[in-house]
């Protein structure tokens, strides 16, 4: 291909440093995972708390590779007719009255009943033919010329039996419609899934990917996705903010803040032309990063602890 | 390097970390791909492949670091006896790459040839199949033989009546590297077996699953909760799946077309999806009373694990009265919970009719048809009315009644069990002392069948 942009992923520097450029700043695993998956065509299946970025590694990715990326929101109640594909029913509709007008015209020409079941037979039968087959995300994704990134997202809100539909997809990478037979894809997608980890996936599920977890990342990198994404933070801010969600994290806390949770708090405090954190202004702006009362009141009683001398704890690892 | 990977493979399927065949055609792939330089790109990447959940990742990490620092370590042994070899090129033994006897390689005091000799040995012997800690004296032994230390003794033994002084001293000097040897072999067992020091862990399991509730060592108890634990939790995945799609019917469009294509594609016959899914109502009664007591406490684990795994799950606790403990189960870790309950019953004599009277005034609303009535108990009651009407009447309204009791079927009815009375009113009763047989309880209930985990296939 004559395409420069299309990227192959040459080692896992180049995966890290590809992923970089898409704005997302990533851990060794994260990009060995990434260049694993590509090259052994196998699906990673994502897991860690919610706001770590397990859902921008697929759109990063997408981007560092040039291709398209295809998603699939999985939620109770998804089956196939919603991820994989569904007939177009109203065409199929019109295509039975077509056929039904085509006929009575050159069947009355046919002297006997035979003749005439001959003619209708001699016509190809494309009811159910790819013509009138609506694709749905993961039927889509096959047939990208290019191949595609396929996101499934949050995985482990789909019922059981959805995850029967994915092992064909994700380890032979084609789908089986009954009407037609297995439609193979043209280029094999880099299938990334990311699950919660509200229900335990399945073992043949769990067999087929690559098992990454991100996890909160510790103060460098943190630092670094805050220098990345919230451009013109000044630096030692930016260091103090990273350092107290880290200790906020220490607390028991019914759900810790997130990396999105520290983007959403930096681009706020850069609006607010915050220089320095100050107990006030935190304490009004904690409600960006704690999400349940109770946890916003645990970390208010704490604060003058938190937020005390950065350096006191040094810098979280 | 493919040994030594297959190797790792073997330690980390020992360690309980699943590994296919298919994940060992994954693992050399991606180092194929990688590279063996990295030990970081390494690990990274075995792990990504190899471990599935968090837990098999903290195993996968111990496991390999333990793993190949110990090849580390032979390997710089074997990199500084290679290094020792280097002068000696005069040495006969370098010619063929064949080893001299164990005696010369003591008598020259050469390391280099040593090593070679012990691990050649071991290999030999098959030292990588050690199972169990009990054969650590049987291996070492046996790699002593192959390394030929029955020769050595011979040797000793003759220069010592050979009655000459210089030969003398050899023999001491002989007897004091041959225990050298012996303290090497020993060694060399030891470390491979702390490699395979995991592996038990399945057979202990299988004796677990088997063993009385009663009989459980107390070192054992933490195991016995992750088994728990794990059977809950098989629970509920199966259950999570059976409660979807319990609303009302939507139009399947895919199946009525299919349907009215006959009639011209004129929705004459309408489809609904409607998967009428049951969902499995659980009320559970415990017996912790001085009698059940040492088996209360994993009645109450697995009661509490069920309720981890079922949403609207009921537990009561009964001795001389019922209380009803869903919430301090709900609530506490099952420590607190467990120690809650028995402060508040335990090692009360049971009152079973009097528990059921309480159970019927109080809590026969949580009763109905869809439900299913669980009750862990052994029936004695202490010669008190069984009030076999309440149970009775509890049976004609739930959906199934199942009475557990762990005592055995010939106990039943003898002196004040009231077991033979009640098992008419039961839908099942079954004897219920081994962790295996609440795996059956829980697999019959919600009517599931599940492939066990390999660690406790059998």
């Amino acid at each position: 291909m004559d395409a420069p942009s299309l990227a192959v992923p040459g080692s896992i520097e180049a995966v890290a440093a590809g992923l970089a450029r898409s704005g997302y700043i990533c851990d060794r695993r994260s990009a060995t995972a990434i260049y694993l998956a590509y090259h052994l065509r196998k699906p990673v299946l994502v897991e860690g708390p919610a706001g770590v970025g397990k859902t921008e590694l697929a759109k990063a990715t997408a981007a560092y590779l040039d291709l398209p990326l295809i998603r699939l929101q999985c939620y109770d109640g998804l089956d196939e007719s919603k991820a994989l594909y569904e007939w177009k029913y109203g065409k199929q509709l019109l295509y039975t009255q077509i056929l039904k007008d085509k006929f009575t015209q050159s069947l009355r020409s046919s002297a006997t009943l035979q003749e005439a079941l001959s003619e209708l037979q001699s016509v190809g039968d494309i009811f159910f033919s790819e013509q009138f087959l609506e694709a749905r995300p993961l039927l889509r994704a096959l047939q990208q010329e290019r191949g595609a990134v396929l996101l499934i997202d949050e995985v482990d809100k789909a019922d059981q039996e959805f995850e029967a539909f994915l092992l064909e997809v994700l380890s032979d990478y084609q789908v089986t419609i009954p009407e037609i037979g297995p439609v193979a894809a043209v280029v094999p997608p880099l299938a990334i899934l990311t699950s919660n980890n509200t229900r335990d996936l399945g073992e043949a599920l769990k067999r087929r990917c690559l098992h990454l977890r991100i996890d909160y990342p510790d103060a460098k990198l943190e630092e670094q996705i805050i220098d990345v994404r919230v451009p013109g933070i000044e630096g030692t801010l930016r260091e103090h903010l990273v350092g107290f969600v880290q200790r906020l994290r220490r607390l028991e806390l019914k759900k810790p803040p997130s990396v999105s949770e520290t983007i959403d708090w930096a681009r706020a405090l850069l609006l607010l032309n915050v220089v320095e954190l100050e107990p006030e202004m935190v304490r009004q702006t904690l409600n960006l990063l704690l999400k349940y009362e109770i946890d916003i009141e645990a970390a208010g009683r704490q604060l003058p602890a938190l937020l005390a001398s950065p350096h006191r704890n040094g810098p979280a690892t | 390097m493919k040994a030594t990977l297959l190797g790792f493979l073997e330690v980390a399927r020992n360690a309980g970390i699943s590994v296919s065949n298919a994940e060992s055609i994954d693992a050399f792939n991606a180092l194929a791909l990688v590279g063996y330089d990295d030990r970081l790109t390494v690990k990274d990447s075995l792990g990504l492949v190899l471990a599935k959940t968090a837990e098999e990742r903290r195993r996968f990490d111990a496991c390999f670091d333990r793993y190949f620092d110990v090849g580390k370590l032979d390997a710089a042994q074997r990199a500084s006896d290679s290094e020792a070899l280097e002068p000696a090129e005069s040495r006969p033994e370098s010619e063929d790459g064949t080893l001299p006897s164990l005696e010369r390689i003591l008598l020259d005091d050469d390391r280099a040839s040593l090593v070679r000799l012990l691990y050649a040995s071991a290999a030999a012997v098959d030292l990588a199949s050690i199972r169990l800690f009990t054969q650590a004296g049987f291996y070492a032994r046996r790699i002593l033989e192959a390394m030929g230390i029955v020769g050595l003794e011979a040797s000793i033994a003759r220069m010592r009546s050979s009655g000459v002084a210089g030969e003398a001293r050899t023999a001491d000097d002989l007897e004091l590297r041959r225990d050298a040897v012996r303290e090497l072999a020993k060694d060399l067992v030891e470390r491979r077996l702390a490699l395979r020091g995991e592996e038990p862990q399945g057979v202990r399991d299988r004796f677990l699953l088997d063993a009385r509730l009663t009989n459980v060592d107390r070192r054992d108890v933490e195991r016995m909760r992750v088994l728990v634990r794990d059977i809950a939790r098989r629970l509920a995945i199966h259950h999570g799946r059976t409660r979807k799609h319990a609303r009302r019917g939507h139009l399947d469009m895919r199946h009525t077309m299919r349907r009215n294509v006959a009639y011209d594609g004129v929705a004459f016959k309408i489809a609904w999806k409607k998967r009428k899914i049951e969902k499995p109502r659980l009320v559970v009664l415990c017996d912790v009373s001085g009698s059940m007591a040492s088996l209360a406490h994993f009645l109450l684990l697995f009661v509490h694990c069920l309720n981890e795994a079922l949403a609207d799950l009921r537990a009561f606790a009964f001795a001389n009265r019922t209380i009803e403990v869903t919430e301090i189960l709900r609530d506490d870790s099952i420590d607190v919970a467990t120690k809650k309950i028995m402060a508040e019953l335990g090692f009360r004599s049971s009152d079973y009719g009097r528990s059921f009277e309480d159970f019927e005034n109080d809590w026969i609303d949580a009763v109905d048809r869809k439900t299913t009535v669980v009750i862990l108990g052994d029936a004695r009651t202490n010669y008190g009315d069984p009030r076999v009407d309440v149970l009775r009447r509890l049976f004609e309204r739930c959906k199934r009644l199942v009475w557990l009791n762990p005592e055995n079927r010939v106990a039943w009815g003898a002196d004040d069990s009231a077991m033979l009375r009640y098992l008419p009113y039961c839908h099942m009763a079954s004897v219920c002392n081994r962790l295996r047989h609440l795996e059956r309880l829980a697999t019959d209930l919600l009517g599931i069948t599940q492939p066990r985990p390999a660690s406790v296939e059998l």
